[in-house]
């Protein structure tokens, strides 16, 4: 029996698309059986960053009302055995889909797949309630802003309240030059304010920009800094016990020296 | 360049990291203060109970609400006293 993950935040645009891909994707490279749920209907997404837009035929709403079988929406990734996506609807509204149906579909994916990860809408109202219908556990992702924490911080008290417990936070775009010289918050500082356990820390990472204009994971890329954050994140989902990256080396002068020579 | 000056010395008390945390801190208290009307229902009856021990209270006309201003939330009750209990009887109700 899987386990069913939803990745939410309550603000907009601060990671959770590209989050639930790079965390699948890393998962199913992993060898494991993952299902990736887009519930954003009306702004799909995350058949983009994942580069399978090309090939939708069904979608979450098909599913939910009966038009087509399970199998039938379920986009196969090409490069990894075990990694699909079931896309978000795009001409449908929020309200195509209602909890109740969340639930019965997270309970049969999760028959078949190892992680269902759901990557959930942005706000508070219907999209998030069908994305968190049928989760087990929450992952709650931030930036070291002042309205992504504060946002964050609704979102837990909806997911207490919804008897999601004990969810895990990602510090998502995180800049070490700035939060040294006193200008960003720091992940203690975040920490200290959530009162949750880390679940880990993206830098900022230029690289996200690249790979998702291509639709390839930033996990794929050995040289990414955020691929990497991520990877680590994926290996914490399964139970290992993974020590957080040091962000500040690798910005330095002499590592990135020795990036050019291949040193790393 | 006094800010400049101070940070270079690192008084990092005028660093935007400290300014954003203290906003953090401030809208959280009224952010988090947003009680249900549930709890806020149990809240008075337990203010009920342990008044009671001491005095007797107009239960109906009681009113407990958060009042919140520009940097603090602050738990406001309005509780009128219909009679005092004496003192023996007080101990007798907590004993
Ligand atoms: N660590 C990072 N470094 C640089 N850019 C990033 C990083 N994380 C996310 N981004 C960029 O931020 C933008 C928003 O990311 P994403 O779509 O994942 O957010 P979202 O939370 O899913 O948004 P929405 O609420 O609209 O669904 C994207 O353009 C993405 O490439
Ligand atoms: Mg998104």
């Amino acid at each position: 029996m899987g386990e069913v993950i939803v990745i939410t935040s309550g603000k907009g645009g601060v990671g959770k698309t590209t989050t639930t891909a790079n965390i699948g994707t890393a998962l199913a490279a992993l060898g494991y059986k993952v299902v990736l749920v887009d519930t954003d209907i009306g702004l799909r997404n995350l058949d983009v960053v994942l580069g399978l837009e090309n090939r939708i035929v069904y979608d979450i709403v098909d599913v939910t009302h009966g038009h087509c079988r399970m199998k039938q929406a379920l986009i196969k990734d090409k490069r990894f055995e075990g990694l699909h996506l079931l896309p978000a609807a795009q001409t449908k509204d929020k309200t195509a889909v209602t909890p109740d149906q969340m639930k019965e579909l997270c309970r049969d994916l999760k028959k078949e797949f190892d992680y269902v990860i759901i990557d959930c809408p942005a706000g508070i109202e219907q999209g998030f309630k069908n994305a968190i219908a049928g989760a087990e556990k929450a992952v709650v992702v931030t930036t070291p802003e002042v309205s992504a924490v504060r946002d964050a911080d609704r979102i837990i008290g909806l997911l207490e309240a919804a008897e999601l417990h004990d969810p895990k936070l990602i510090v998502n775009r995180i800049r070490p030059l700035m939060v040294k010289k006193g200008d960003m918050m720091s992940i203690e500082d975040i920490i200290d304010i959530l009162a949750i356990d880390l679940l880990g820390v993206v830098p900022e990472d230029e690289m996200i920009v690249v790979t998702t204009n291509k639709g390839e994971p930033a996990v794929l890329d050995n040289n990414s800094r955020a691929g990497q954050a991520y990877r680590n994140m994926a290996r914490r989902i399964t139970g290992e016990d993974v020590p957080l990256m040091d962000l500040q080396d690798d910005t330095g002068f002499i590592n990135r020296l020795k990036k050019l020579i291949g040193f790393k | 360049m006094l800010d400049f000056l101070l940070r270079v010395f690192g008084r990092e008390t005028s660093s935007s990291k400290n300014v954003a945390k203290e906003r953090l801190r401030l809208v959280l208290v009224h952010d988090r203060a947003d009680m249900s009307p549930q709890l806020l229902q149990e809240l008075k009856e337990d203010l009920i109970k342990v008044i009671s021990n001491y005095m007797e209270i107009d239960e109906n006309a009681l009113e407990v609400n958060l009042d919140t201003s520009d940097n603090s939330v602050a738990l406001v009750a309005n509780i009128p006293i219909i009679r005092m209990k004496r003192s023996s009887n007080r101990a007798e109700k907590i004993g």
